[in-house]
């Protein structure tokens, strides 16, 4: 492992439990470099998960990790930050975990803006209970409870981020980790509630089922069908179809959860805030 | 009474449940809105920042449950309030509480169910559920004051004890209790003891978030942001804090979660008894009903019969010998509860057969009253 | 001197029965006495049925609801049909005659008293009447000083109020101040 970044795994914890292929590791890894580029404490950094493939992450994290519930990681988050909230707090999640189970937690920690870190892995797919369809799949996905095809429309995560009150939301991906990073870092900046979607790949269970070709194939048609809104803005029109913006899509800063609590206290306490 | 009713003040059972909190070093509430408990959330809403504790209203009831272990493991003292539904929403995540160990109050205003059923009646229905009603297994340690000088007390004991044990601990009282408005003398601070969390004494690199250091098998917790950069997880885990599928593993993890409580029975079982020396007819009641046993009892005595009461403090771990003990001497035991039979079975395990068991039960929204009571004790004579 | 009270308030929710039975348990309190105040109450704020009850004893308090009532006021026809039966025989009973007009059966000491209709017409303000009734109650009853009572009144109510709730009390008092009187 690349020295400068091996300080931030519990390196004794590997190897992991993700398939060969799986993307999970790369994504974490622009966690960890996102994290030593902002220079954060790593002793008052605190990771977050729920329950799925991309939760057990922060086993192999050497912070202070809690790996929570199914779908309850940001609700738990939000107790960590709100009691202590010098401290950093990412959330690791996943599509099922974060939009399906834990859709109400996600809109109401972004209405809060409180300041979380949320990295959702987007593999479209369950992959822990070996490939159900989640509200991320697209229509028509083949999986193991949708064996005619998934009739149910996919969440945009990012709109609804944004929609509930998200100061910051952007959309990377496993194929472009300089541009991951690069998102993470902004949204660990941004006192507020950061989301990041990281379309991430589960050959094992959806790109089998779905005909997307080996771990390769599906970072490379990330490759493709990912452009930046300015890219996608200088296609022309017929080349737009089935394009994937990713990028930073929403940044406007807003008070701040915990922030303003503490000028609850003040105010409590007698003071004038 | 001239000098204590200084102190005096007429408090609400949910109120003294909340200043007892604070009293407890409670920093931390998450809850949601439900009746009959929902004063404690909205005086905890006033009273945490005075301290420089906090509250928040969570989206829901699991959501309040997860951001009370979330504040905990930051070192927080942390509590949630709720009745019957809420109760059923939080016990997946108490269950996350139960195999990482991390302390936290959980309070109960019961009112009558299943489901919507009498949001501002009173019930005791949550009993079994307080016992079993998060998944796997797990000991439970559950407290249940009948006055509100005991909503105070009892709720600054629930801290300690979770602190003590790192575990969830509940504190259920019924809705005649919560609301009930109540003579209460407040303890001036250190009056009655506070229990803070063991925390480790090694540094970093030997810190083991799991294992126990003393005969107590309670293992020090280091709180999130102090540097011990360990894990927490809901998994069965070994004494490092990391998952394990191993079967001795996950057997001796669970055991210890049993030990750490069942080896200190003494230290956690509490009740009352009332004139249980030569009594013929055992009562046993909790919450409000036992006030109203206590006062049949006294009607009973005042009538030449030799009944007594017994009064479980903690409803789990349940007193069983204590009941075995009187039921050896005694002619019929009497359980008075609102429900339709709960603790009633427990009371059958422990009499073990030497008497017969009788129910005052009901579940209809109204008090048991003491002249129910007496009519059922003269029944059985 | 009875010393074991139990008195119960019944009425319509909105009437600030529930207020009355703790500004009464307070004033209780206050003269170093022991208190208990329950309720029950529906789903509804306003309307609805509403009943407190407040014991007062000397010692301690096992029973906190009451199972036969030395004193009982109510404010409604129903809680008149509802309550009136259950009472001691020598219960003081008062009703509020604004709004319960039929002729009750009842045991114990009957004291009618238009207690809404003078909370309106003597103090301005029919929300008042539950202070009007507490004056009644403690003037009929002694059940607490009359000086713990103004002052649990006055911790009570909303501040600005004071003048009004004390003139309501007054009020309460002077309404049975005959009835006492010719007792």
């Amino acid at each position: 492992m690349n020295p400068e970044i091996a300080q931030y795994y519990r390196v004794n914890k590997l190897p992991h439990i993700w398939c060969p292929g799986c993307s999970n590791g790369i994504v974490v890894r622009s966690i960890v470099e996102a994290i030593d580029k902002a220079g954060l404490d790593q002793d008052k950094t605190v990771i977050v998960s729920g329950i799925g493939c991309s939760s057990r992450a922060p086993g192999y994290m050497n912070f202070d990790t809690l790996h929570t519930t199914h779908g309850r990681a940001l609700a738990f988050a939000t107790g960590v930050k709100l009691a202590k909230p010098e401290l950093n707090v990412f959330v690791i999640t996943g599509d099922g975990d974060c939009t399906a189970i834990g859709g109400n937690h996600f809109i109401h920690a972004a209405r809060r803006n409180i300041d979380l870190n949320v990295i959702l892995f987007n593999n479209n797919i369950y992959g822990m209970t070996g490939g159900q369809y989640s509200p991320t799949s697209p229509t028509g996905t083949k999986a193991t409870t949708a064996v005619y095809g998934n009739i149910e429309r996919s969440f945009d995560s990012c709109k609804l981020a944004q929609t509930a009150g998200a100061s910051y939301v952007a959309r990377g991906n496993a194929f472009n980790t300089r541009q991951l990073t690069d998102i993470i870092l902004k949204g660990i900046e941004n006192p507020g509630f950061s989301f990041i979607e990281a379309l991430s790949s589960c050959p094992v269970y959806y790109g089998r089922r779905n005909k997307k070709g080996g771990p390769a194939d599906m970072l490379k048609w990330q490759r493709d069908v990912c452009v930046t809104q300015a890219a996608y803005d200088r296609l022309p029109e017929e080349k737009r179809a089935g394009k994937i913006i990713t990028g930073v899509l929403h940044h406007e800063p807003q008070p701040e959860y915990t922030a303003e609590y503490a000028k609850i206290i003040e105010k409590a306490q007698g003071g004038n805030g | 009474m001239s000098v204590t009713s200084l102190k005096a003040k007429l408090m609400q059972g949910n109120q003294a449940c909340a200043e007892g909190a604070i009293y407890a070093g409670a920093s931390f509430y998450a809850g949601y809105p439900i009746t009959p408990s929902t004063e404690i959330a909205e005086i905890l809403s006033e009273r945490l920042p005075q301290v420089g504790g906090r509250f928040i209203q969570m989206e829901d009831e699991i959501a309040s449950m997860a951001a009370v272990i979330g504040a905990s493991v930051t070192g927080a003292k942390a509590m949630t309030a709720t009745s019957g539904p809420g109760f059923s929403l939080k016990q997946e995540n108490i269950g996350h509480a139960m195999i990482t160990e991390v302390p936290c109050v959980i309070a109960n205003v019961m009112r009558l169910g299943p489901s919507t059923g009498g949001p501002t009646s009173p019930a005791q229905g949550d009993v079994m559920q307080a016992r079993w009603g998060t998944h796997g297994d797990h000991p439970v340690i559950t407290l249940c004051p009948n006055s509100v000088q005991e909503c105070f007390e009892l709720t600054v004991k629930a801290f300690n004890m979770a602190e003590r044990f790192r575990t969830p601990v509940f504190i259920m009282f019924d809705e005649i209790i919560g609301h009930m408005r109540e003579r209460v003398v407040l303890p001036e601070p250190g009056q009655i003891p506070v229990v803070n969390r063991k925390k480790p004494e090694v540094g970093p690199e030997s810190y083991k978030a799991y294992e126990p250091v003393d005969e107590t098998l309670v293992p020090p917790m280091a709180s999130f942001g102090d540097g011990y950069r360990y894990h927490v997880t809901g998994l069965t885990h070994d004494e490092t804090g990391f998952a394990t599928t191993k079967p001795e593993k996950m057997a001796a993890h669970l055991q210890r979660l049993h030990d750490k409580i069942n080896n200190f029975l003494p230290e956690v079982v509490d009740y009352e008894e009332q004139s249980i020396e030569d009594a013929e007819v055992v009562l046993l009641a909790y919450g409000s009903v036992a006030r109203a046993a206590s006062r049949a009892v006294k009607d009973a005595r005042a009538a030449g019969l030799k009944v007594g009461l017994i009064r479980p403090i903690t409803l789990w771990p349940f007193p069983g010998e204590a009941v075995k003990k009187a039921a050896a001497k005694a002619k019929a035991v009497i359980v008075a509860e609102m429900n339709l039979g709960q603790i009633i079975n427990e009371v059958r395990v422990a009499v073990e057969g030497q008497a017969p068991v009788y129910g005052v039960l009901r579940a209809d929204g109204e008090p048991i009253s003491p002249t129910e009571i007496l009519a059922k004790i003269k029944e059985v004579l | 001197m009875r010393d074991h009270w139990e008195i119960r308030f019944g009425g319509t929710g909105g009437q600030g029965l529930i207020t009355a039975g703790v500004i009464l348990a307070e004033a209780a309190i206050i003269d170093g006495k022991n208190a208990v105040q329950s309720q029950s109450y529906g789903p509804e704020s306003r309307g609805g049925s509403s009943k407190a009850e407040v014991m007062i004893a000397n010692d301690s308090i096992d029973y906190m609801k009451v199972l036969a009532a030395d004193v009982l006021l109510v404010m409604s026809p129903e809680a008149a049909k509802k309550y009136c039966p259950e009472v001691k025989d020598d219960a003081v009973v008062i009703i509020d005659s604004t709004y319960v007009k039929d002729e009750q059966p009842v045991k114990g000491n009957v004291y009618r008293v238009n207690i809404s209709l003078l909370a309106k017409q003597e103090v301005g303000r029919e929300v008042v009447a539950n202070i009007v009734a507490l004056g009644v109650l403690v003037g009929l009853t002694k059940v607490v000083s009359w000086d713990a009572l103004v002052q649990a009144v006055l911790a009570r109510v909303p501040k600005g109020t004071e003048e009004m709730n004390k003139k309501a009390l007054q009020v309460g008092l002077d309404a049975v101040k005959g009835l006492i009187d010719a007792a």
